[in-house]
């Protein structure tokens, strides 16, 4: 079965069995088994669950702000992206490093720090109040929560693959008479476009999911602010385990859709 | 001709200037960016904590339960890093010395955990584990608690941090070859000594950026740890399930200050990540120029 690259390597049988036996322990048999869980089920029983009301209003509220995020983040981090690769100014180090913060910072830090934030008497929420609209409690608010946890995914694709582009190829574009916008439109665009895509769609599955630092600034309304992780924690706090796992199913399943039709455009835009 | 020379660096100091215009307003977007995307939360955390001065706040880290949370925290972060790190090397190794059938497929499952979401993580034990669980009636009989104590915590933990150092460890190792390992075997060296001596040195900047990664998430993951741990104070609390507690009761500076703790957790990690990047980054310029 194995074809070594080399005869003397030693460990093939050792590791790979380990890695299989740890991987099926770990994750392979209990995501299993909510698959099997869901077998309790009757399809229509399944229909039923997941196309009430209050489900539908969840999916609709979980995938949406997470697009949101994911497209703010694309802005964002492609601008935070391109001032550190291409510019030196003061404090760049500093930013460089602190990208990477909501990845180390535990999300419910996240979520406490941005509802004192944005609640509607908090430092920047008293402007919104004043304006007559809420951001904290809101979709608003779990868009931006998102944005927070997030914001490294678009940066730390994009970042690469803009250092690796050779400055000549804009410089000559330009010395031929193109236009900023369309040096970018013509040159950078295509060339980014893969590690946008894919920062794009690892924002947006982390934002479905994401539960920590959503469920402090949501206000988790019912039919309004409620996301889909959080309607699993509602009903597993009810005993309710079917219908759990039947939403549990149901987010994977079209996560799982989505970041398929990711990786496809991926590959219609690299093999033109 | 002149004239023509003329207009074209005309028009080339014009683009120059317009140029240094778009600089300056993109820098100063980024950081408008960066402040107001990170550096304003950081601040919240910091002002909302010392609201009542350093007192309270040392009084809210010292508490019985908060130490009791960070107890567990740290027995989550000290069995789940470990064992993952060992899978991860293993599975690198695999992956990147050999050629099999199913490779990718594999890779594609190491990563799995990541597009799962947390909660569902923590779900999966407990249909697994707790009392209606697949495995539920054998438990009780035996008495052995699962979910709703530490074991379903680290268990949790352990899921989610699955794939942070396989993660690092394949490309390095791929980009690495088998033409080291090969010269030591050839000079004699058998599996381990080969490993101790010639592998591990070269991946051990990859290694320690895995492990921090892997440490930040195990010491923050929420959503799969709230799943599993039923929310008993002092004995089935987390640094960051202690935070909830404290603030959906509404003892905002006591849930900022265990809050700060962690967010200096955060940072020390973050500066630990530096320096291991920037060490891993040498290693590679120093690869590329031989």
């Amino acid at each position: 079965m194995s074809r070594r690259i080399s005869p003397v390597i030693p460990g093939f049988g050792l590791t790979l069995g380990y890695t299989l036996v740890y991987l099926s322990l770990l994750v392979l048999i209990p995501l299993g088994a909510m698959f099997l869980k869901t077998s309790d089920l009757s399809w229509s029983q399944f229909i039923t669950i997941i196309s009430a009301p209050r489900v539908l209003a969840a999916l609709k509220l979980s995938f949406s702000t997470a697009f949101y995020s994911a497209l703010v983040n694309g802005l964002i981090g492609t601008l935070l992206a391109w001032v550190l690769v291409r510019y030196t100014f003061p404090g760049r180090k500093i930013i460089d490093a602190m990208i990477d913060l909501p990845f180390a910072l535990p999300t419910a830090v996240a979520g406490i720090a941005l509802t004192a934030l944005y609640a509607p008497s908090g430092l920047i929420g008293q402007f919104a109040t004043d304006l007559g609209f809420k951001i904290a409690y809101s979709p608003l608010g779990i868009t931006l929560a998102l944005t927070f946890v997030t914001l490294p995914f678009v940066v730390r694709t994009v970042q690469p693959v803009l250092a690796d582009i050779p400055r000549e190829v804009e410089e000559a574009a330009a010395c031929l008479g193109a236009k900023p916008l369309q040096v970018f439109r013509h040159i950078l665009m295509p060339a980014l476009l893969p590690a946008w895509l894919t920062g794009f769609a690892l924002a947006f599955a982390r934002g479905v999911g994401e539960y920590g630092s959503v469920i402090f600034i949501a206000g988790n309304m019912p039919m309004k602010t409620e996301i889909l992780p959080l309607l699993i924690m509602v009903k597993l706090d009810q005993y309710d385990y079917t219908g759990a796992t039947a939403i549990g199913v149901l987010m994977l399943v079209v996560s799982f859709v989505l970041l398929l039709l990711v990786n496809l455009l991926q590959r219609r835009i690299e093999t033109p | 001709m002149s004239s023509i020379t003329v207009s074209a660096a005309a028009t080339r100091n014009a683009a120059r200037r317009g140029n240094a215009w778009a600089r300056r307003l993109l820098i100063l977007s980024a950081w408008l960016a960066f402040a107001l995307f990170l550096l304003l939360p950081l601040y919240m955390v910091l002002s909302e904590a010392l609201k009542l001065g350093f007192g309270t706040f040392f009084t809210s880290i010292l508490e019985p339960d908060a130490l009791s949370a960070l107890k567990l925290t740290l027995i989550a972060v000290g069995i789940s890093v470990p064992l993952n790190l060992v899978f991860g090397v293993s599975a690198a190794w695999c992956v990147s010395k050999f050629e099999f059938r199913g490779k990718s497929l594999l890779v594609t499952l190491i990563d799995l955990p990541f597009s799962v979401s947390p909660v569902i993580a923590g779900l999966i034990y407990v249909l697994l584990f707790g009392a209606q669980g697949y495995f539920g009636k054998w438990l009780s009989e035996h008495d052995i608690q699962i979910v709703f104590a530490v074991p379903g915590i680290v268990l949790a933990t352990l899921f989610v941090t699955v794939p942070f150092v396989a993660r690092e460890l394949i490309p390095l190792m791929q980009e690495q070859g088998t033409q080291e390992e090969e010269a030591a075997r050839l000079l004699g060296a058998n599996g381990w000594q080969m490993f101790w001596h010639v592998t591990l040195p070269n991946i051990k900047w990859g290694l320690i950026y895995g492990v921090v990664l892997c440490t930040a998430r195990a010491m923050g993951e929420f959503g799969a740890v709230s799943v599993v741990s039923g929310h008993i104070r002092g004995y089935t609390n987390t640094l960051p399930l202690h935070v909830e507690i404290l603030y959906n009761e509404y003892n905002h500076v006591a849930a900022f200050s265990v809050a700060s703790l962690l967010l200096a957790l955060a940072l020390i990690i973050l500066l630990l990540k530096q320096w291991s990047e920037a060490r891993l980054s040498r290693l590679k310029s120093a690869g590329d120029e031989e």
